[in-house]
């Protein structure tokens, strides 16, 4: 056996294991962690494929962004998780049932995947070959130049999100001390400091 | 291509303008706080209108830009006026709204001219990419809209709903992407239907599938309606007013140009998945509308039969057929608007009210606005000769001539038994007795309510103009 596919063994074998302990973890921090692991297991199948920048992109975003956040969340939110989880297992087997079905079907239409006469052409179109350059340098040729469009219509979706969750969380409270800080700045000594004489032996 | 050259702009220009007039109009509204929002809201239909004068003035034929993801032919150009037209209308029926709520927000109008845009690329968008690009800015914007009202839980409700499902949807559409993508080897509607000719396997019809049935979704057809009910009662109702008219327009665009230019080989293996859907939401849009009370939520159930007509057109496959699917969206969304001013304009002193009941007697109290709502009615349950009388014709027409005659048929029995529902409502204005009147109407309401009217009217002493128009669009798909 090859390192690699050691190496594909150990990174799958962790990665099913931990998104299993996601859903099974009676705390819900613990499934936070777990959900950890499995990102950076699964960044790690993608370094094996040859796709390190996709594996980069899938540590920063989700183990250092939104797993990060998810931690946060379930931190500061006094939610009682094991009482969600209390009808899993009433509803495991119609769920299993479901599932299985599911993948029985997916197998028969994966069984019948045949390549039609014009897909690899248009798959070699897509990439330029690994050893001329790394994929970091292939999307950064394309995104910008053939993908604009997608690339800006993605920052507007973006834009819209931003725009909405302002939309819907945003209250202003009447009553509430800002900082402003030009007038902090406009401040001189003559403006906030205020000398008096004080007598000897009297208050002010 | 050469990276240092910038893709043709041209095509693209009106949402271009769009997309910075909105981040002006953004910039502004932040600045200038809420005292502007009726400027907002009137250089957001200023803008609208002015896209939708460049769309018609754009350089004549099939226009592609961005690697062939963007096309502008046109059926694009029927569809994107349309849908401009129809968000300009929303926000005009908005402003009253939300003055007498005391709840001006001044993003409610640049959030739909962002919709507005996400509609658009949707209607041009010749690749799944840009597709589903375009679904999610239109989306996203409407999940918003739905929950706008933030201290109402029935709104927050409709918001959270939509959105669920709405994500669910889009992951069943994405889904289908990837089976299709993964059996093809492509993106692009024409490289689609070029393997298609070549071969097809069960792979893609499971992508086929999945794909129409988040087009399903958008266009609230049956079985993937269940949200519509639900959502259209509990967002605030020009809200309601908005998702009835232009996102059905897109979604109704987003369903001809997927099936027509991606799949036109294996047309007749979609032809009767559209054809069931058709039938289905017909058959519960006329039979599930009967028990309602809520004006809304009958409108709601309306929309489901009203796609369901409009599908019909496209079950037929052929280009009669997607003519007919144009002029029927076209006369749905002036009689949607209409209905929706006249919801709008049920407003006592204790404030709005949205029961089928409260319009009794309205004939006595407001004879204009009854008459105006009469009219719409007969034109929403097809009665000759009001322009949905014409819309529904055209279909079955289509229908007719491509040997589908079960379902010309079944379309026809059911526009009898919505019929009934209609015709209760107009019962209920002339001959019942008289409640208390409603507070006046704003000028906005009664120019939307006036022109859906007056174009339901007067149909058919002109109709060459919508005709003509959709004759050249259908012919630019085939």
């Amino acid at each position: 056996m090859s390192i690699a596919a050691a190496f594909f063994y150990l990174f799958a074998g962790v990665c099913v294991a931990s998104a299993f302990m996601v859903i099974a973890a009676r705390n819900p921090v613990h499934s936070v962690l777990f959900l950890i692991l499995a990102f950076v297991n699964a960044a790690g199948l993608l370094l094996l494929l040859g796709a390190e920048f996709l594996a980069m992109i899938l540590v920063v975003v989700y183990v250092g962004a939104v797993a990060v956040l998810f931690l946060f969340v379930v931190m500061m939110l006094d939610v009682d998780f094991a009482e969600l989880k209390q009808g899993v297992l009433q509803f495991l087997p119609v769920g299993a049932l479901v599932g299985i079905v599911f993948l029985v079907e997916l197998l028969l239409v994966v069984g019948a995947w045949t390549f039609g006469p014009g897909v690899p052409r248009s798959i070699e179109a897509a990439i330029p070959p690994l050893e001329t350059m790394t994929n970091t340098e292939a999307l950064g040729l394309v995104l910008y130049t053939r993908y604009i469009y997608f690339f800006q219509a993605a920052g507007l979706v973006l834009l819209i999100a931003m725009i909405g969750a302002i939309v819907l969380t945003l209250q202003h409270r009447r009553g509430v001390k800002r900082q402003d800080v030009a007038r902090q700045n406009a401040r001189t000594p003559e403006t906030a400091i205020e000398i008096r004489k004080v007598q000897p032996g009297q208050g002010i | 291509m050469n990276p240092a050259t910038l893709p043709p702009l041209v095509p693209a220009l009106p949402e271009l303008m769009l997309a910075l007039g909105a981040m002006a109009l953004l910039m502004f509204g932040v600045f200038r706080g809420p005292r502007f929002v009726h400027v907002i809201s009137g250089l957001a239909i200023a803008l609208l209108l002015l896209a939708a004068v460049m769309v018609v003035y754009l350089p004549g034929g099939t226009l592609t830009t961005f690697g062939g993801s963007f096309v502008v032919d046109d059926f694009a150009r029927f569809m994107k006026v349309l849908a401009l037209v129809g968000s300009a209308a929303a926000i005009a029926l908005s402003t009253d709204y939300f003055d007498s709520l005391r709840e001006q927000r001044f993003e409610y109008p640049i959030l739909i001219v962002l919709s507005t845009i996400g509609m658009m690329m949707l209607i041009s968008a010749a690749d799944l990419i840009a597709l589903y690009l375009g679904l999610e800015t239109m989306s996203l914007v409407l999940y918003v809209l739905a929950a706008i009202h933030r201290t109402s839980v029935r709104s927050s409700e409709a918001g959270l709903k939509y959105f669920v499902l709405g994500a669910l949807s889009s992951g069943m559409l994405l889904y289908g992407a990837s089976l299709v993508y993964g059996f093809t080897g492509t993106v692009s509607f024409s490289g689609i239907a070029r393997a298609t000719a070549e071969q097809t396997s069960m792979g893609l019809l499971f992508g086929l599938v999945f794909l129409f049935a988040g087009f399903c979704f958008k266009v609230s057809a049956v079985p993937f309606h269940m949200w519509t009910p639900d959502v259209y009662e509990g967002a605030p109702t020009p809200v309601t007013a908005f998702f009835a008219s232009a996102p059905k327009v897109a979604g109704i665009a987003m369903f001809i140009r997927g099936a027509i230019d991606a799949f036109p080989d294996i047309a007749p293996q979609w032809q009767q998945i559209v054809g069931f859907v058709a039938i289905a939401s017909m058959l519960l849009g006329s039979f599930a509308a009967i028990g309602q009370r809520n004006f809304k939520r009958l409108m709601a159930y309306s929309s489901i039969g009203h796609m369901g007509f409009a599908l019909i057109g496209l079950a037929a496959g052929t280009e009669e057929g997607v003519r007919g699917v144009l002029i029927y969206t076209a006369i749905y969304v002036a009689m949607t608007l209409g209905t929706f001013a006249v919801i709008l304009s049920m407003r006592r002193k204790v404030g709005y009210v949205e029961d089928i009941g409260d319009l009794s007697g309205l004939a006595r109290t407001h004879p204009a606005l009854a008459f105006f709502l009469a009219v719409l009615l007969f034109s929403l349950a097809g009665i000759p000769p009001l322009a949905g009388f014409f819309a529904k014709f055209y279909v079955f027409l289509a229908a007719i001539k491509a040997g589908l005659y079960a379902l010309a048929v079944i379309g026809v029995l059911a526009s009898v038994v919505a019929a009934y529902y209609y015709l209760a409502i107009v019962k209920i204005m002339y001959f019942d007795e008289a409640g208390e009147g409603f507070e006046p109407m704003s000028a906005e309401l009664k120019v939307v309510l006036g022109l859906a009217g007056l174009i339901n009217l007067l149909f058919f002493v002109y109709p060459s103009p919508l005709l003509e128009t959709a004759t050249s669009a259908a012919r630019s798909l085939f």
